[in-house]
C-alpha cells in the first residue's frame, strides 16, 4: 500500500469516499477497485474527480473503443496523396498531407447535452471547442462546418427555440473568431426532440514542420497556463456530458460553459505566433472537456514522464475555490503550453503583446506522475500513463432491435400505385419539408465568406474554400452527411450510405476524398439495443473507408443521446474533406438553359425510408436502399472524369426527396429559375411511377451537359448506366415530364422551397 | 521604401488578412500591417481599418479601438488629407472615432447577414461614382449591427454635401435612406459595411471590388 | 464609491432590439406600450471622494467610453 496524501488544504474536501459518491461519480464497484489498485490506497476526493472525467465516455470512449479498432488509421495506397501524418488518438486532431509539403488537420466534435441546456452557450463553446483542437496542432482554422439535428420545427415551439439559440450561437461564436462557415448538413425529424444534435467541424492548413505534439518532454522544462482564467465553469461537464437527460436537466444549467470568441481569437494568434518560433513550444494542448486535468495527464502520458503543478499559481476568476472545482473546471479559451527551459521570456512577451494570461504552473518532473498541489499541499499523485490510457475498454451487449426486421419486411406493394394527383402534389410537399427546403435562413447568419476563400457557399454538395498556402493555392471541398432514417432502419447500410452520400458530394463538386472524421451519436451503450445501433454503425463506417481508401483521422463519440421519451435515431456523422486539383473543376449544382440531363446509375427504384413516404404517407419504413461499394466507385470515378474533362456544367446527387427533388433543386440557378422537360421513357415500365420520381437511394448523379453523347459513351466505357433524361428549357420554368399531365413551374417550387424555414422561424 | 497602403490590426480584427492580401495579391499595391499599439504608420499613402470584432465588439462595436494608439496615429494621418478607409467594423470604428459622422446600430433583424449585396452607386467624388463604378456594385456584407443612423440635420448635411457613396437596392438592415457608405466632407475618409475585399477574386461573387479600391487609391 | 452608469439609446434613435421586445410582451399580452428601450448599465467602484471635480472626469468617461453620444444618453448613480 503507498501512504495516504496528507489532507486537502480545503476541508470540505476530506471525506470518506462513500459507494454513493463512487456512484455519483459514475463508476462501477470493478471500476474504481482499479483505481484503488493504481493508486495502491484510496483516492483523494480530487482524484475521485479526476478520475471520474479522466474515465467518462467523452475523454476514454470506454464503451466504443474496441469498436473503433476496425476503422482504418492510414491509407492503403502509399503513393496517393493524402498520406496520414497524424493517426486519429495520437494527438487532438488527425493531420493529412496534401502535397507540397502542406497538411490538412480537421475534426469534428459534438456540443449535445450543452447545447439542449442552454443552446446558444453550448453551441457556441461546441465551435470554440473545436477550433482548439486544430490550433493545438499547429494549424491556422480556415473553415468550419457543422451537422445539425433538431425536432420537427413545423410542430414543435421548442426545436424552433433550440434551432434559433443554436444557429446565433454558431454565428456569434464562428463570426466574431473570423473562420468561416462553408457548410454542413441539418435535418429535422422528431426522434431528436428535446435531444438536438450540434456537432461541429473545423479544418485548417499547416506545413509538415508546424506539426505540434501534446507531450510534455524534458525533465525541468515549464509548464505554462495560458488563456482566460479559471473560474467555477460548467462543473463536472465531461461527466454531464455523458449523462441522460433528464428531467433535472435544467437545475444543471451552471454546467453550461461561457464561451467568449474574442479571447479564442486573441489565444488563436498568440499560439500560431508562439509556435513559429524555432524550438521554443515542446508540448501544447488544449484545456478541452476536463481542463486542467486531461491536459496534464494527457501530455505527461504521452511523453512517458511526470508533471507538477501548483494550484495557487493558476490564473482564477473566482476566490475560495479549492482543487476539486479547479482540477474539472471547464472555463474555456485556456491552454496548457510546455517550452524549452531557459526561455520563458519569448513566451511571457508574445502574450504579453496580446494582453493574455500566461503563467508558468509547474513544470515536467522525473517519474511518471502527475502530481498536483495545493498551497503546496498534494493532492493528486497518480501515475499519469495509467489515468490517461487505462481506462476500462468494455463491450457491452448489443441485441437487433424488433423494429429492424419489421421495416426490412415492409413490402411497397402494401400501398396502392400513386396516382397522377398524389405524384403532382408530392414535390412540392417534399421541397417544403425543412430537411430539404433551402437553409439560407440559417447560414445566411454565418460569415461564410470571412478570409476571402469561400469558393463554393453553404447549399452546394459540398463547401469548398481557396487555401492560401505561403505561394501556393489549393482548393478543399468538405461534405457532411448523415440519413438518420437510414441509420434507424439498418445502421450497417446507414452509416455506409452517409459515406458514399459524402463521396458522391465530394464528386459532384469535383473533389477526390482524402480522409474523414465521424462524429457518432448514439443512445445509452447499456441498453443492447442502443449499443447494437452502434456496434453496426461503426461496422458499416469501417468497411466502407476500407473499400474506399478513406482513412479515419479522428473524430467523437457521443452516447446517453436521450431524453426522457425516447433515444434518438442512431446518427454516425461523417465529414469527408477533398481536393480539387484545379480552380476549373469546381462543379455546382445549377443547370444552364438548354442543357441535357443525364442520369448516371441506375434507374431508382425503391421506397424504403424515402422522404416521400414519411411526408405523403405517413410511414417511417421499408427496407434501406441496397448499394454496391464497387459500382459507386465506378460512378465517384465517372464523374470526377467528367468534370475534369469539362464536359459537366452541373452535377447534383440524388438523395432526400429523390429525382425530381434532384432535378428541382438543379433548376434554382444563382441568377434565374429555369424549367425542364423530362423524358422518362426509357425507365423499365416495371418501375412504379412512385419510386422512380422520388425514390431515394445512392449510386445516382444526375448531370448536366451540352454534349449529351460523350456523356453516354463515356458512361459505356465505364460499365455505368446511364440515360438521358431530359433537357433544360431555353426560356420559361416549366419543369414537365412528357407523355404525363405532370407539370410545375419551378419558379412557384422555388419559392415554396424557400420560404419554409423562414416562414416558420419568423412567425 | 515604396509607400504603402497600411492596414491597421486590432486585436479581434479578423478581416486585416483580406484587407491586406486584395491590395498586396489582387492590386499589386505594396500594403503592410500595423499593430494597434504602434504609435506611428510608417510611410502610409493610405490607411485601411478593416473588418472584424476589434476588442470583441465589447461595450460597443470599434468604442474601445478608437483609444488605440494606432488611431491616434489614423487621426493625424487624416487631419493632413491622408485617405482613410474604415470596413465594416472599420466604419464602425470611424464613426465612434468621429472621423464619419452618424453611428451604427444593431440590424433591424436582430441578426447577423452574409450575403452578396447589390448597391447603387452615389455620385460622391471624382472617383466614386457611376462613371467609374458603373451603375450599381455586387459586394458582400457580413455584419450584425450596420444600421446607419444619423440626426436630420447630419443626413441633410449628407445629402448636401454629396457625402453618400453607396445604398442598398434592398435594406438589409434598416439602415437610414438605405445608406451603406459614406465619406467625410473633406472627401478623404470612407466608410462602407459592405467588404471590397471579398469581391475581388474569380470565384468571389463579383470583382466590383478591384475598381472600388483603386477609386479610393486614385489620387 | 460604487457607480452604476445607464446607458440608453437616446429618444429619436430606433432601437430594434426594444421594439422585438416590445412585440414580445404584447404577444403576453402584457399591457405595456410598445415603445421599449434596453440599455445596458455599467458597475464598478472608485476609491475617493464624490466631489464635482470627480464627476467631471466620469462625465467625460461617460461621453468619451461608456456611450456613444452620437446615439446614446447616460446618467449615473454613486453610492458609498
Amino acid at each position: 500500500m503507498s501512504a495516504p496524501l496528507p489532507p486537502n488544504p480545503a476541508k470540505e474536501l476530506n471525506v470518506a469516499i462513500t459507494p454513493e459518491l463512487i456512484k455519483s461519480h459514475g463508476f462501477q464497484p470493478d471500476e474504481y477497485d482499479l483505481i484503488k489498485d493504481i493508486l495502491g490506497r484510496e483516492p483523494t476526493m480530487t482524484e475521485l474527480g479526476v478520475f471520474s472525467v479522466m474515465w467518462s465516455e467523452h475523454c476514454s470512449y470506454k464503451n466504443s473503443r474496441l469498436l473503433l479498432r476496425g476503422f482504418p488509421m492510414e491509407k492503403k495506397d502509399p503513393n496517393a496523396l493524402g498520406k496520414v501524418l497524424v493517426r486519429a488518438g495520437e494527438e487532438n486532431a488527425g493531420v493529412i498531407d496534401i502535397g507540397d509539403n502542406w497538411a490538412i488537420c480537421f475534426k469534428i466534435e459534438s456540443h449535445n447535452h450543452p447545447s439542449a441546456v442552454e443552446p446558444f452557450e453550448g453551441a457556441a463553446t461546441g465551435v470554440g471547442g473545436i477550433i482548439r483542437d486544430i490550433f493545438t496542432m499547429g494549424a491556422r482554422p480556415a473553415l468550419l462546418t457543422n451537422s445539425l439535428r433538431f425536432g420537427d420545427i413545423r410542430t414543435s415551439a421548442q426545436s424552433r427555440r433550440l434551432l434559433r439559440g443554436v444557429v446565433a450561437g454558431i454565428s456569434h461564436y464562428g463570426n466574431c473568431i473570423g473562420i468561416p462557415n462553408v457548410g454542413g448538413d441539418i435535418y429535422f425529424d422528431k426522434s431528436y426532440e428535446g435531444n438536438p444534435l450540434v456537432n461541429a467541424l473545423c479544418l485548417g492548413t499547416l506545413r509538415h514542420d508546424q506539426i505540434k505534439r501534446g507531450a510534455a518532454t524534458g525533465i525541468g522544462n515549464p509548464v505554462y497556463y495560458v488563456g482566460a482564467a479559471t473560474g467555477r465553469d460548467g462543473l463536472g461537464g465531461a461527466a454531464f456530458a455523458s449523462k441522460e437527460l433528464s428531467e433535472t436537466s435544467s437545475e444543471d444549467r451552471p454546467a453550461v460553459q461561457k464561451g467568449d470568441p474574442f479571447m479564442e481569437k486573441l489565444l488563436l494568434e498568440a499560439c500560431l505566433e508562439l509556435m513559429e518560433v524555432p524550438g521554443l513550444v515542446v508540448g501544447i494542448q488544449d484545456m478541452g472537456a476536463a481542463g486542467l486535468t486531461c491536459s496534464t495527464a494527457e501530455t505527461a502520458s504521452r511523453g512517458s514522464s511526470g508533471i507538477q503543478i501548483e494550484l495557487d499559481l493558476v490564473p482564477q476568476r473566482e476566490t475560495g475555490m479549492n482543487s476539486y472545482e479547479i482540477m474539472l473546471s471547464e472555463s474555456q479559451e485556456r491552454m496548457l503550453v510546455i517550452v524549452t527551459k531557459g526561455r520563458e521570456k519569448e513566451i511571457e512577451d508574445i502574450f504579453a503583446k496580446w494582453d493574455l494570461h500566461a503563467v508558468q504552473i509547474g513544470e515536467v518532473v522525473e517519474g511518471d506522475e502527475m502530481i498536483v498541489t495545493h498551497h503546496g499541499v498534494p493532492v493528486v499523485k497518480i501515475p499519469a500513463k495509467r489515468l490517461a490510457d487505462d481506462a476500462p475498454l468494455c463491450m457491452q451487449e448489443a441485441k437487433e432491435p424488433a423494429t429492424i426486421a419489421q421495416m426490412r419486411d415492409w413490402k411497397p406493394e402494401s400501398l396502392q400505385p400513386a396516382d397522377e394527383a398524389l405524384l403532382q402534389k408530392a414535390l412540392p410537399a417534399l421541397l417544403n419539408h425543412p430537411t430539404i427546403a433551402q437553409k439560407r435562413w440559417i447560414w445566411q447568419q454565418y460569415d461564410h465568406m470571412v478570409i476571402a476563400g469561400t469558393v463554393l457557399s453553404p447549399g452546394s454538395d459540398a463547401g469548398v474554400a481557396r487555401l492560401r498556402l505561403g505561394d501556393k493555392e489549393k482548393y478543399v471541398a468538405i461534405a457532411n452527411d448523415c440519413n438518420n432514417s437510414y441509420c434507424k432502419a439498418d445502421p450497417y447500410k446507414g452509416a455506409a450510405i452517409a459515406v458514399i452520400e459524402c463521396l458522391q458530394n465530394l464528386a459532384c463538386s469535383g473533389a477526390r476524398a482524402l480522409g474523414l472524421t465521424d462524429n457518432l451519436n448514439f443512445g445509452n451503450p447499456y441498453k443492447p439495443e442502443s449499443f447494437y445501433y452502434l456496434k453496426e454503425a461503426i461496422k458499416g463506417l469501417a468497411e466502407a473507408c476500407t473499400f474506399y481508401d478513406i482513412p479515419v483521422t479522428g473524430g467523437n463519440v457521443s452516447l446517453y443521446n436521450e431524453s426522457p421519451e425516447l433515444a434518438i435515431d442512431p446518427t454516425p456523422t461523417v465529414s469527408i474533406a477533398g481536393l480539387i486539383e484545379k480552380p476549373e473543376h469546381v462543379t455546382t449544382q445549377w443547370a444552364g438553359r438548354g442543357q441535357s440531363l443525364v442520369l448516371l446509375g441506375d434507374w431508382p427504384n425503391e421506397l424504403g425510408q424515402s422522404m416521400y413516404l414519411q411526408e405523403l404517407h405517413d410511414l417511417k419504413t421499408g427496407a434501406v436502399p441496397a448499394f454496391e461499394f464497387g459500382k459507386i466507385q465506378k460512378l465517384i470515378d465517372l464523374t470526377l472524369e467528367l468534370i475534369t474533362q469539362g464536359k459537366v456544367k452541373a452535377a447534383h446527387d440524388i438523395s432526400e426527396g429523390g429525382l425530381l427533388s434532384s432535378v428541382a433543386e438543379m433548376l434554382f440557378g444563382h441568377n434565374e429559375t429555369i424549367g425542364a422537360t423530362l423524358d422518362l421513357s426509357q425507365a423499365p415500365a416495371s418501375i412504379r411511377k412512385d419510386a422512380l420520381l422520388y425514390g431515394e437511394g445512392p449510386g445516382r448523379i444526375i448531370v448536366a451537359t451540352t454534349d449529351a453523347d460523350a456523356v453516354l459513351s463515356a458512361a459505356r466505357a465505364k460499365g455505368v448506366p446511364a440515360a438521358k433524361i431530359g433537357e433544360t428549357s431555353a426560356q420559361g420554368s416549366e419543369l414537365k415530364i412528357s407523355g404525363t399531365a405532370l407539370s410545375w413551374d419551378a419558379a412557384a417550387l422555388r419559392k415554396g422551397w424557400e420560404d419554409a424555414i423562414p416562414s416558420l422561424m419568423n412567425a | 521604401m515604396d509607400m504603402h497602403v497600411a492596414v491597421i490590426q486590432f486585436p479581434g480584427s479578423n478581416c486585416d488578412q483580406d484587407a491586406y492580401h486584395a491590395f498586396a495579391s489582387v492590386l499589386k499595391t505594396p500594403a503592410k500591417l500595423v499593430w494597434h499599439k504602434d504609435k506611428t504608420l510608417g510611410d502610409a499613402r493610405a490607411v485601411i481599418v478593416p473588418g472584424g470584432f476589434s476588442f470583441g465588439d465589447y461595450l460597443r462595436c470599434g468604442a474601445i479601438a478608437r483609444f488605440s494608439p494606432a488611431m491616434q496615429a489614423v487621426k493625424e494621418f487624416a487631419a493632413n488629407g491622408g485617405k482613410v478607409m474604415g470596413i465594416c467594423n472599420g466604419f464602425q470604428i470611424l464613426c465612434e472615432s468621429g472621423l464619419l459622422p452618424g453611428a451604427l446600430i444593431r440590424n433591424n433583424c436582430l441578426e447577423f447577414r452574409c450575403q452578396e449585396q447589390w448597391l447603387k452607386v452615389e455620385d460622391s467624388t471624382a472617383h466614386f461614382n457611376k462613371e467609374t463604378l458603373g451603375q450599381r456594385v455586387n459586394i458582400p456584407i457580413a455584419h450584425g449591427e450596420g444600421n446607419y443612423r444619423i440626426d436630420e440635420a447630419g443626413l441633410a448635411e449628407l445629402e448636401k454635401n454629396k457625402q453618400i457613396l453607396f445604398r442598398y437596392e434592398e435594406n438589409p438592415n434598416g439602415s437610414l435612406c438605405d445608406i451603406a457608405g459614406i465619406r467625410n466632407k473633406a472627401g478623404n475618409v470612407f466608410g462602407m459595411m459592405p467588404h471590397p475585399e471579398r469581391a475581388v477574386e474569380p470565384f468571389h461573387p463579383s470583382q466590383h471590388g478591384v475598381a472600388l479600391l483603386k477609386a479610393f487609391l486614385a489620387e | 464609491m460604487n457607480i452604476r452608469v445607464f446607458v440608453n439609446y437616446k429618444k429619436n434613435v430606433l432601437d430594434p432590439q426594444g421594439e422585438a421586445v416590445g412585440r414580445a410582451m404584447q404577444s403576453l399580452n402584457f399591457p405595456a406600450h410598445p415603445h421599449v428601450r434596453v440599455g445596458k448599465t455599467i458597475e464598478f467602484t472608485v476609491d475617493g471622494q464624490d466631489t464635482p471635480e470627480f464627476r467631471k472626469t466620469l462625465d467625460k468617461l461617460c461621453n468619451d467610453l461608456l456611450s456613444n453620444p452620437v446615439i446614446e444618453d447616460y446618467r449615473y448613480e454613486i453610492s458609498q
